[in-house]
């Protein structure tokens, strides 16, 4: 187990920074001068849970790595809002890649800093893909599987938002059942997304038995570095899932980002586990365990299953779900 | 002329350049709120500010933002009802945070070390006599001498603190530590006259004095007419507690009965128990709902074998017994009497009915004036007579030391003001930092740490101190249970949080700003403020 969370009054890890924690426990983003990988005027909305995961994920790898990686970037709004020609928010190496072909394009920096190396090349540069779900589960997952088969030395980081925002909120493979998307309206008997289809794609790159596999949200910063941070320590194929609300596509608040992430997991509908070598060695547990609905309530999306009438059947169909997870992963085990 | 590479017109640029701060309609600002501890402290202490250093273990830190506002913590760490712990937001999440104890291991550990005050405020040049030397006129003076002012200290007694030592049992202030914080004012260069009974305030205040602070207290028991054999013993409170500090232990005989329901008749009687007495009883003429005394105190009593009549009140006093009558409280909740009689065994009977103050000194003040036994005061603590102030006991009911010293604190700067010609304007308060304005998952879970208690034959017999206190460990443990309410405490949730990056970190100790050209508005550095530090105002569009 990689994260073990201090409980060091008054917060403890709970909290971004402490000034109680010695230096060396305090996180990368707590840091004066950190790396701000992903840099201010980015044209990510207001409360984006994306801009923030992938500046908590890519500050935490080149942290890890002191500098030395390079990032490729699969289309979406990651993509969309941080480098609208000519400007660029980055401050990583960083190449753009088309929808489907992140994971492709990182194996092919990873084959040519191989060579490099054998050439003569003294710096160990390391590889990061990075995309949202729908370049991730949807587009790219061939060339993400062929990646992971290879074993290729790359961190694929997946920023879930559970659909294709940028383009008008259609729904995704990672989108939840019932939500309500431009592609799956709330209307019908079964309004929103279908139950029984998407994916859940942590679990398919488990069955990969790669070196690496975890998910992770934007409530929990200090589980999400030490993860990075660990996925840095090992080669080949590595795997990382990052909820990240989007308050546009969910219907919520601005200010609610990480409150609708803190929910998911502490609901059980979005579980938190690392694993290696194809065995889940760690969960993040529930640590104050609540009914679904109060995850589903403040969002728009799910605003159907509460009026006209009270969806008492498909909120069942969702707690089931939330409860398969707790039980499959051990969400409700002390640590 | 290009010399740009295919497809190329422009050269790279940062996203820097695009001012997202002009999406904002709602703006954060760091705001200081006031936390509910300090709002409900009487001596207007800055709690939170001093658990703020006690959490890192700067325990000197923490002592000295401690006695900006009373110079006291040992003594208050012990005798004070602490409301602030009432008011603590920690109680709705598991338990308020032990305010008090923290308090008096500060106090104890100032002691121990022999920390001094200091002060670096000119020399005035004028001259303030303090009457009393109990919490208020301590409160006062240290205040005054602070601010440069030279402060005379005329106490009657033979030893000062007041109704601290002549009203509060050892068992509850052992005598070294009120000696050691009366000894660390006199050595902060406060002048202290004892055995000086003022008679007359103008003429001692035109022995070279520019202002006078009264604070004599309220030393005389409040009698009721109980008709009474000659072998029978009536006694008060006052004498019998004052007794204790100079002439011995009064001879009270084996049955001791206590009359009334403050913490006196407690004291008085936990102070018969110790010396003796096979049994104390407390008469009470109303329930113990109703009773003023405080339900910790009555608590610790019981254990210690104390035994209460309610509804019942004394009619006469026999050579071997007292007749008492019961009471019933009718609707309105009034002791109403029943007309049943009973005898209890009794070898002495103490009045414990409260107190007044002994007003005689301030005869022939002109403008001053009295109502129901106490001195009236403005808002400054100034009475009708310019230059002559007031407080503690003799100005107010609610008599405790926290309250004294508030009111010392309150004089003193009122009486600066005063002394420069200027009047005397207190700082705006904040607005309060309540529990909604918490975001409580950010705060460990820690319950809270109990304190060794004096085991019960010790405090059937000994005077020692009941209630034990905390060592570095469990102080600074407690410390940190400490939410910090609406005063950022630099846990860098917002600087953190911020997608756009517009938060800038200044460094220990220099908390944080907002870089208002990126800030898009979002609010959750707001709604993530462990503590509600952060507000969101709308911006003028």
């Amino acid at each position: 187990m990689s994260y073990q969370p201090i409980k060091f009054y008054q917060t403890g890890t709970f909290t971004v920074g402490n000034r109680l924690l010695p230096p060396e426990q305090r996180s990368v983003q707590a840091q004066q001068k950190r790396y701000n990988s992903l840099n201010s005027g980015h044209r990510a909305c207001q409360g984006c849970g994306e801009a923030l995961g992938a500046r908590y994920a890519i500050d935490a790898a080149m942290e890890a790595t002191n500098g030395r990686l390079i990032c490729a970037n699969a289309t979406g709004c990651l993509e969309v809002f941080s480098t609208p020609y000519p400007e660029t928010s980055w401050q990583v190496p960083w190449i753009h890649s088309l929808f489907g072909n992140t994971a492709a394009v990182a194996t092919g920096i990873a084959a040519a800093l191989k060579v490099k190396m054998q050439k003569g090349e003294r710096r160990h540069i390391r590889v990061v893909a990075q995309g949202g779900d729908g370049g991730t589960t949807d587009i790219g997952f061939g060339c993400l599987s062929g990646m992971f088969e290879r074993n290729d030395d790359v961190l694929f980081i997946c920023y879930d938002n559970g659909g294709y925002m940028n383009t008008g909120i259609q729904r995704s493979s990672a989108t939840p059942p019932a939500a309500r998307t431009a592609t799956t309206p709330a209307v019908g008997e079964t309004p929103g997304n279908v139950f029984g289809q998407g994916k859940f794609v942590p679990a398919i790159a488990l069955a990969h038995d790669i070196p690496y596999v975890a998910t992770a949200t934007v409530a929990d910063l200090r589980d999400l570095e030490a993860k990075v941070r660990r996925a840095m320590e090992l080669s080949g194929a590595r795997y990382l899932h990052i909820l990240v609300p989007c308050p546009l596509g969910w219907g919520f608040a601005s200010h609610e980002t990480i409150k609708m992430a803190r929910l998911a997991k502490e609901t059980g509908l979005f579980p938190v586990f690392e694993a290696e070598h194809g065995e889940i060695t760690a969960v993040l547990p529930i640590r104050h365990p609540l009914p679904v609905e109060e995850y589903l309530k403040p969002q728009k999306r799910f605003a159907h299953l509460f009026a006209p009438r009270l969806r008492t059947d498909v909120l069942t169909r969702l707690q089931a779900l939330a409860d398969r997870n707790i039980q499959r992963y051990g969400l409700l085990e002390k640590p | 002329m290009m010399d740009k590479p295919f497809a190329i017109t422009l050269d790279p640029g940062s996203s820097l350049a695009n001012r997202t701060g002009s999406w904002r309609t709602f703006r954060p600002v760091y705001v200081d709120r006031l936390p509910p501890c300090n709002a409900a402290c009487p001596a207007g202490e800055n709690i939170q500010g001093w658990l703020f250093h006690a959490e890192s273990g700067e325990y000197e830190a923490a002592w000295r933002t401690l006695v900006e506002h009373n110079p006291l913590p040992a003594i208050m760490g012990r005798v004070c009802y602490h409301p602030c712990e009432g008011a603590c937001n920690r109680q709705h999440l598991d338990a308020a945070v032990g305010i008090n104890a923290v308090e008096r291991f500060l106090g104890d550990e100032a002691i121990r070390r022999g920390w001094r005050f200091s002060s670096d405020a000119p020399p005035s040049g004028k001259r303030v006599l303090v009457i009393g030397s109990g919490p208020a006129g301590l409160s006062c003076a240290y205040h005054l001498r602070r601010l440069g002012h030279a402060v005379t200290i005329d106490e009657a007694a033979a030893q000062a603190g007041g109704m601290m030592r002549y009203g509060i049992p050892k068992y509850r202030l052992p005598r070294d530590i009120l000696d050691a914080e009366i000894a660390r004012l006199i050595d902060f260069g406060i002048e202290l006259r004892l055995n000086r009974k003022v008679s007359d305030v103008l003429a001692a205040k035109a022995e070279g004095f520019d202002a006078v602070f009264l604070g004599v207290g309220a030393h005389i028991a409040k009698r009721a007419y109980i008709p009474a054999g000659d072998a029978n013993k009536v006694l008060d409170a006052v004498s019998v507690l004052h007794g204790m500090e100079e002439a011995g232990p009064p001879l009270l005989g084996r049955r001791v009965v206590v009359y009334g329901g403050g913490n006196t008749a407690l004291d008085v009687a936990r102070t018969a128990r110790r010396l003796g007495a096979e049994e104390a009883i407390i008469v009470y003429r109303r329930t113990r709902e109703k009773m003023p005394a405080h339900d910790f105190e009555v608590e610790e009593a019981l254990q210690e074998g104390i035994t209460f009549k309610w509804l019942s009140t004394i009619k006469e006093a026999g050579e071997e017994d007292i007749l008492i009558e019961k009471m019933a409280l009718d609707e309105k909740g009034f002791p109403q009497p029943t007309g049943e009689f009973e005898r209890i065994p009794a070898d002495s009977v103490v009045l414990a009915l409260g107190q007044e103050a002994d007003l005689s000194l301030l005869q022939n003040v002109p403008g001053l004036s009295i109502e129901q036994g106490l001195v009236k005061v403005d808002a400054t603590m100034m009475t009708g007579h310019a230059g002559i102030f007031a407080g503690g006991d003799m100005v107010g009911n609610e008599r405790t030391v926290t309250v004294a010293v508030g009111h010392g604190k309150k004089a003193a700067r009122a009486i600066d003001a005063w002394l420069k010609g200027e009047s005397y304007v207190p700082a705006a308060k904040h607005e309060l930092a309540t529990f909604e304005r918490l975001n409580t998952w950010y705060y460990s879970d820690a319950p809270k740490t109990v304190r060794p208690v004096l085991d019960i034959i010790r405090r059937q017999s000994t005077f020692d101190e009941v209630l034990g206190g905390l060592d570095e460990g469990n102080a600074l443990f407690e410390a940190r249970r400490c939410l910090s309410c609406g005063n950022c405490f630099e846990c860098d949730n917002c600087y953190g949080v911020c997608p756009d990056n517009a938060v800038i970190k200044l460094g220990p100790g220099q908390r944080f700003r907002f870089n208002y050209d990126y800030c898009k508005g979002c609010g959750i550095c707001a709604a993530e403020c462990p503590c509600g530090a952060i507000k969101m105002v709308p911006e003028e569009i």
